[in-house]
């Protein structure tokens, strides 16, 4: 079992969905819109998520994301989603906060694997254990 | 007003055991919503009284919840009916203001829409877009303008149902995060308030908006006037006034809404008279003054009014 530590307040213990509407709501006060984003895959290298609907960038409320969540959640309740929050200010035009809301009940964690290179050179490199399943399957 | 009862209450004893409505009213700013909707909006007697009533038990209500009395969030969903031009936005976007003041919507802001914001074209298509709608109105107040046009009876296959099925979900278990006003006129919304009996039952305030009187049209049409810079002439005054009684009785009358496309006429044939006699140049009061003759060519003076046109086929 391993806990992924990616994005804001991840070690934090996961945020109820009150503290999510906090953070959703600041993230809106400032203008920034917040996406819903989702995947099977949580290797840290893997930045494109999937996106659930479009980017919301005319939502005065908190309400309105947190109901697309609840959305998210029935469809892809066992996998990784988390919430970007982007600033399209000039000058800026990029994620200013990300975290993750959910999380598959189980987290395998990653296999560190070696290859044996020309001479004595190791490269390294980490798979996550779940994506030896194929997609939509890893966490079920 | 009464200092001796709150001497008792400092900030460390939470729960209040007296509240002072008058003072709750001033502070939360809902006097001064109540007396700019006086100020600003011509008439409408009947409106006002009901918009006072609801904001004096909006304000009780929470008085209630601040005294720890058994309180359940009140149904704040409305219908507005009356005819086209008798203020039904301008008194919503009021109304989003007031709620807000009083703490019961978080943000107070107005996403008015019409059927086709809600409703898709194609299986599948109404869903998101009415969704999509509901999300923008999250926090504030969502106002459907001419809401029968959700229910089509004629086509079963309509998607305005499904529409309908999101709405009265939303407004049920999402009260706290937005109030719903439905608008549009009174005998079609009493039809598709009986066809859909959800609705109905979900909406606590029907406000019926009554038509202006011709005097209140004419204080509108100088207010109007004053906010754009613009005068009539005393004539041109007596001329409006004609206008307006003869206006009403010919078809698609649309109170301060034909009122206000009178006037964009009327400046636009002052333009045009201004500018065709271009011989000396034109001072701030030639460009603020409505004289007669841009107002007394209308249409509205050639075509007959109803009791004319059944005069004439009398004879």
């Amino acid at each position: 079992m391993m806990r992924i530590t990616q994005g804001a307040f991840s070690f934090l213990p996961d945020l109820t969905d009150e503290q999510i509407t906090k953070q959703v709501q600041y993230c809106l006060d400032n203008g920034w819109a917040v996406n819903i984003e989702f995947t099977d895959d949580p290797h840290p290298r893997n930045t494109y998520w999937d996106m659930w609907g479009h980017p919301m960038f005319d939502i005065a409320d908190a309400a309105g994301v947190m109901m697309e969540l609840a959305d998210c959640r029935k469809v892809y309740g066992d996998r990784y989603i988390r919430l970007s929050a982007f600033d399209a200010t000039h000058g800026w035009e990029s994620v200013k906060l990300s975290f993750i809301v959910n999380r598959p009940k189980e987290e395998p964690g990653f296999r560190l694997e070696r290859q044996e290179d020309a001479g004595r050179m190791v490269r390294y490199t980490t798979k996550p254990y779940a994506a030896d399943k194929p997609e939509g399957g890893r966490y079920a | 007003m009464n200092d001796e009862a709150e001497t008792g209450t400092g900030e460390a004893a939470p729960p209040a055991t007296a509240i002072d409505l008058h003072r709750e009213f001033e502070e939360s700013g809902v006097g001064d919503v109540l007396r700019e909707l006086d100020e600003t909006l011509v008439g409408l007697a009947p409106v006002k009284k009901r918009i006072r009533e609801t904001a004096a038990l909006l304000l009780v209500e929470r008085a209630r919840q601040q005294l720890g009395l058994a309180y359940e969030p009140p149904t704040l969903h409305m219908s507005f009916t009356g005819n086209p031009g008798t203020g039904k936005t301008t008194v919503a976007l009021r109304m989003a203001n007031l709620l807000h003041k009083l703490g019961y919507i978080r943000k107070g802001h107005l996403v008015s829409v019409t059927r086709d914001d809600l409703v898709g074209q194609y299986i599948g298509h109404t869903a998101p877009k009415t969704k999509e709608v509901l999300k923008k109105a999250m926090g504030g107040v969502l106002f459907i303008d001419e809401a029968y046009y959700l229910y089509r009876p004629e086509n079963e296959r309509d998607y305005g149902q499904e529409s309908i099925e999101i709405l009265l979900q939303v407004m049920e278990n999402q009260r706290e995060d937005l109030v719903v006003i439905l608008a549009g006129y009174a005998d079609k919304m009493d039809k598709f308030f009986s066809s859909n009996p959800g609705f109905r039952s979900r909406i606590a305030h029907h406000i019926d908006f009554p038509d202006y009187s011709n005097e209140e049209l004419l204080r509108i049409a100088e207010m109007m006037l004053k906010a754009q810079n613009y005068d009539l002439t005393p004539d041109a005054r007596e001329t409006l006034i004609r206008y307006i009684d003869r206006r009403r009785q010919q078809p698609h009358f649309a109170n301060a809404r034909s009122v206000r496309n009178a006037l964009d006429r009327a400046r636009l044939r002052q333009a045009n008279r201004l500018f065709e006699r271009m011989d000396r140049p034109v001072t701030a009061e030639d460009l603020s003054l409505i004289s007669p003759e841009d107002i007394n060519v209308s249409r509205v003076f050639s075509i007959p009014t109803d009791e004319e046109r059944s005069q004439q086929e009398a004879s």
